[in-house]
Order: structure tokens, then sequence, then C-alpha cells
């Protein structure tokens, strides 16, 4: 099983960096939103109620990652479309490969760039003056929230491609997921968010996770909204493997 | 030129453009991303930033109706690109080179796909603006409404020549992310979230010499305040250059097609 998960996730790794097409939204978009909102909104930080900051882009790179690590499960799961499109899928599961490798190869592919995509984040920050309050530890925390994160997000990707079975259907999912993120803390402070989007927020676990990942970026390490977030990435990605396995159980039962 | 011939073209170009408006019926799923996407956005950066209208200095009553038509013209973008996208498909599946071999002059087959977009790109401004209105937003009157939508149309006449380019050059559907992000970034490069006074210092020099900011602030005036000729005429004169540039790249790219 492991052996195979292993194969499966350097196969999907190395497809994943020869097509620039699906590599490059997860950091492209996320760059531009982050530097028109720092440019544009950088007078924000002075309306009553907003955290001390020493600037906006402190506050938007977790919005930027978090929004990066939504575009990479989108991605991953246009990835598995594609192999269920060009008959890929079929191979494997004709072939004697343990059937949860599928998911678990795909997933763990989908961890090791969710790393990067948080480290192409930590640099570009440090680049334009946005340094790691929370120093080593705090790197590690937004590192370890973002892996488990992205993992999460990746297994719904896979799960939506098991259950649609094609690209453009799970390409059609990008606009939820501007919906899901725009209702969380990711982009303003909670208690600065209109309603209802300020209730709705309270309850999306993508505020926790854009919180945990901010907390030792602005404002240093404290326990409670790194926990957090870090509890909420780890919910989001058991529940979303599990849901990918029962997805490819339902999937082979038709085939 | 004869006006057979003349005839002969503006039948061409409404097929071509008929064919475009059928791609929405023909395949809803790849439409209605186009068509939600600017309004969630509107929706999104309001419900995320609406607080920014606070400010001291911010000239619209509300976030929401400064950021409405930033959605038009993201509409209008992502149409442009869109037709990109499907003269990308077009090349791919053969239909093109087909289309190259139809006795008609290439800039005529040009117009037919542009003009597509043009009339396209007021499905997601009239989705937006059926939910901005809903949520609150004043009523710009019709006048200003009448000016916005022919900013946005001319718009994605200028978003639909530059895709056109991409498409043809790169001949593939994966060039979508560059033909979506050019105009995606121009829009955002403007006084799409504040005004020009709130501006950092950087993105200030770049609005300012970033002609959509001059389109944006004319299709802006009427919901803002009042239409006047003052905001106008920088708009049209921007929005008929970019429509020049891109428009001579794509006739040229068109013409070495089969050269």
């Amino acid at each position: 099983m492991r052996a195979a998960s292993v194969a499966l996730a350097r196969r999907a790794l190395r497809n994943f960096l020869r097509r620039p097409q699906l590599l490059a939204p997860l950091v492209l978009f996320p760059t531009l939103l982050l530097v028109v909102n720092v440019g544009g909104l950088e007078r924000t930080t002075t309306l009553p109620g907003f955290p001390r900051v020493d600037g906006f882009l402190d506050f938007q790179l977790a919005a930027a990652m978090t929004q990066s690590l939504l575009l990479g499960g989108v991605s991953t799961g246009i990835a598995m479309a594609l192999d269920i499109e060009g008959g890929f899928f079929d191979r494997l599961v004709a072939s004697p490969t343990p059937r949860l490798a599928i998911v678990l190869g795909r997933v763990l592919a989908a961890s090791v760039i969710a790393a990067l995509q948080i480290i192409y984040f930590l640099v570009l920050g440090a680049i334009f003056g946005a340094s790691v309050k929370g120093g080593v530890v705090g790197v590690l925390c937004v590192l370890a929230i973002g892996i488990v994160a992205g993992t999460g997000f990746s297994a719904l990707g896979v799960m939506i491609a098991l259950r649609a079975r094609n690209a453009s259907t799970v390409q059609g999912i990008f606009p939820l997921v501007l919906v899901v993120l725009f209702v969380s803390s990711a982009f303003f402070p909670a208690n600065l968010l209109s309603s209802p989007a300020d209730v709705v927020a309270a309850y999306n676990p993508l505020s926790y996770i854009a919180d945990g990942l901010r907390q030792p970026i602005a404002f240093g390490n404290a326990l409670a909204p790194m926990l957090e977030g870090l509890a909420a990435a780890a919910g989001v990605a058991i529940a979303a493997t599990s849901l990918s396995v029962l997805a490819l159980r339902g999937r082979l039962r038709q085939t | 030129m004869s006006r057979c011939g003349l005839r002969q073209d503006l039948r061409t170009i409404g097929a071509l453009m008929r064919r475009g408006l059928n791609e929405i019926l023909r395949v809803p799923g790849g439409a209605i991303p186009g068509v939600l996407a600017p309004t969630i956005f509107m929706v999104g950066l309001s419900a995320s930033f609406g607080e920014a209208a606070r400010l001291p200095g911010f000239s619209a009553d509300d976030f929401r109706t400064f950021i409405v038509p930033v959605g038009m013209l993201q509409g209008a973008g992502f149409t442009g690109a869109a037709t990109g996208v499907n003269l990308a498909r077009d090349i791919q599946q053969g239909w093109f080179d087909r289309l190259m071999l139809a006795p008609a002059p290439r800039p005529v087959l040009l117009a037919g796909v542009v003009g597509s977009a043009c009339l396209r790109c007021l499905l997601p401004a009239t989705f937006l603006l059926i939910v901005a209105f809903a949520l609150g937003v004043s009523w710009p009157g019709v006048g200003a409404l009448v000016l916005a939508a022919l900013l946005i149309m001319g718009l994605a006449a200028a978003a639909a020549c530059y895709a056109t380019v991409l498409a043809l050059h790169f001949r593939t559907q994966q060039a979508a992310p560059l033909m979506q992000i050019g105009t995606f970034a121009s829009i955002l490069f403007t006084t799409a979230y504040v005004p020009r006074e709130l501006l950092s210092e950087w993105l200030r020099a770049i609005a300012d010499i970033n002609p959509m900011t001059h389109v944006l602030e004319g299709v802006r005036q009427g919901f803002t305040g009042d239409v006047t000729w003052a905001s106008t005429w920088p708009a049209l004169l921007a929005l008929a250059g970019l429509v020049a540039a891109f428009g001579a790249l794509a006739v040229r790219a068109m013409q070495r097609q089969g050269c």
C-alpha cells in the first residue's frame, strides 16, 4: 500500500510540475489579489477595531495562502478528473494496485505541493517586508497548518472529481471556492465583516485555518488560535479524505 | 466594396456571432462560472471590505455601489477571455482550419468572433446588476446604464482581440490562464477598491498610467454621481485606443494564418 501510494504520488507530482496550466493559477491569482489588496486597502488598518499590525501585507499573507491552498484543491480535482477522462483511472483499477492508494497517492502529492505553496508565500512576504513574528516555531506552525489544510482541500477535490468524472465540472466549483473564502475572516478581521458574512464566518472552518496561519505571521505565537487552526485543518482533512474514499468505493461499484 | 459583398460580410459576421451565442446554450456548464464569478466577486468583496467605505475621503456612500462597476468590467474581461479559449478549442478540434478555407476576409471572421463577445458580456453584467439592485445599490439612471453597457461591450471587444492573439499564437486551451489574467490584472491595478487618493503610492502610479482606470471611472460615474463629459471622453478615448491596438494585433495574427 505504502509503495503504491508513494509511486502514485510521485507520478502526480511529476505530471503537476509538467503542466504549468495546473500549477500557475495556484500562485498567480492569489499573488495578484495579494498585491492589489495590499496596495488598495492598506489604509484600512487604521479603521477602528482593526488589530494592530505592522502592515496590511502581514495580515493578508494568510488570506493569500488560504486561497492558494483552496485552488490547489481544485487543481488536484482537475488532475484526478483528467485521469478518469483519459482512462488512466480505469487502467489503475484493472491492475492489482491497492484501491486506497489511488486516493492516498493523490493526496500525498497535494501535501507536498501545499508545502511549496506555503514556502512561496513566506518567501514573497519576506522579500516585501513581512517577517514571521513567531520566529522558527511560527514558520513550522504555518507550514503544519498549511500542509494539513492543503491535504484536506485536495481530498475534497478528489472526492468531487470521483463523483463528477469530468474536469470541466470540477473547474466549475471555482466560484464556489471564492464564496466560501469571502464568508470567512481570511481577508478581513471577523469583527469588521458585513452582516451576514460575519455570522457565517464564525462557523466557517476557513476562518480558523486563516486565523491560525495569520497568528504567527502577524502577531506572534499564541497557542489558542494556532491550535484552533490546526484542529480545523485536521478536521477538514479527515472528513474530506473519508468522503473521497467513500466516493472511490461508489465509483468502483459502478465500474 | 460592392453592396452585395458588404451584405455577404455582414451575414458572415452575424452567423459567427450566433454561433458564439449558441455556446451559452450548448455548454451552459462552461458559461455559468463566467456569469457568476463577477457577482460573487462583488458580493464577496463588499462583505469582506465593506468597512473601507468608512475611510475618510471615500467617495461613495457604500462599498457595494463603488465595486459594482469593477464586477461589470470583470464580466467583460472574462467573456473576452472565454472567446479566446473557445477559439483555441476550435483550433485544436480542426473547426478553425475549415473556417480559414471560407471565402471571407480574415477581418470579417475576426469581427464575428469579437462581436459575439460584445453581446455575451451583457449576460454577466445583467445578472450582476439584478443582484446589486436587489441588495440596495441605487439606480444610476438609464443614460448611465447605456453608457456603462457601451463601455463594457467595448472592453469585451478589446479583451476578445487580446485573447484571440494568444489563442492564435499558442493554439491550445492551455493558454487560458494567460488570457484571463491579462484583463483581470489590468482591471484590478486601477482605482478598483478605493478612490485614487486612498491608494498606496505605487498603486496610484500604476493606476495613473493604466488606461483601464479611465474606463472604470467612466462606468462608475453614474453609480457614484452624475454622468459628465469630463469623465466620459477619457473612458471613450482609452477604450478606443485599447480596441485599436489589440484589434490591429488580432487582424495581423489572423492574416498570418495559413501563410
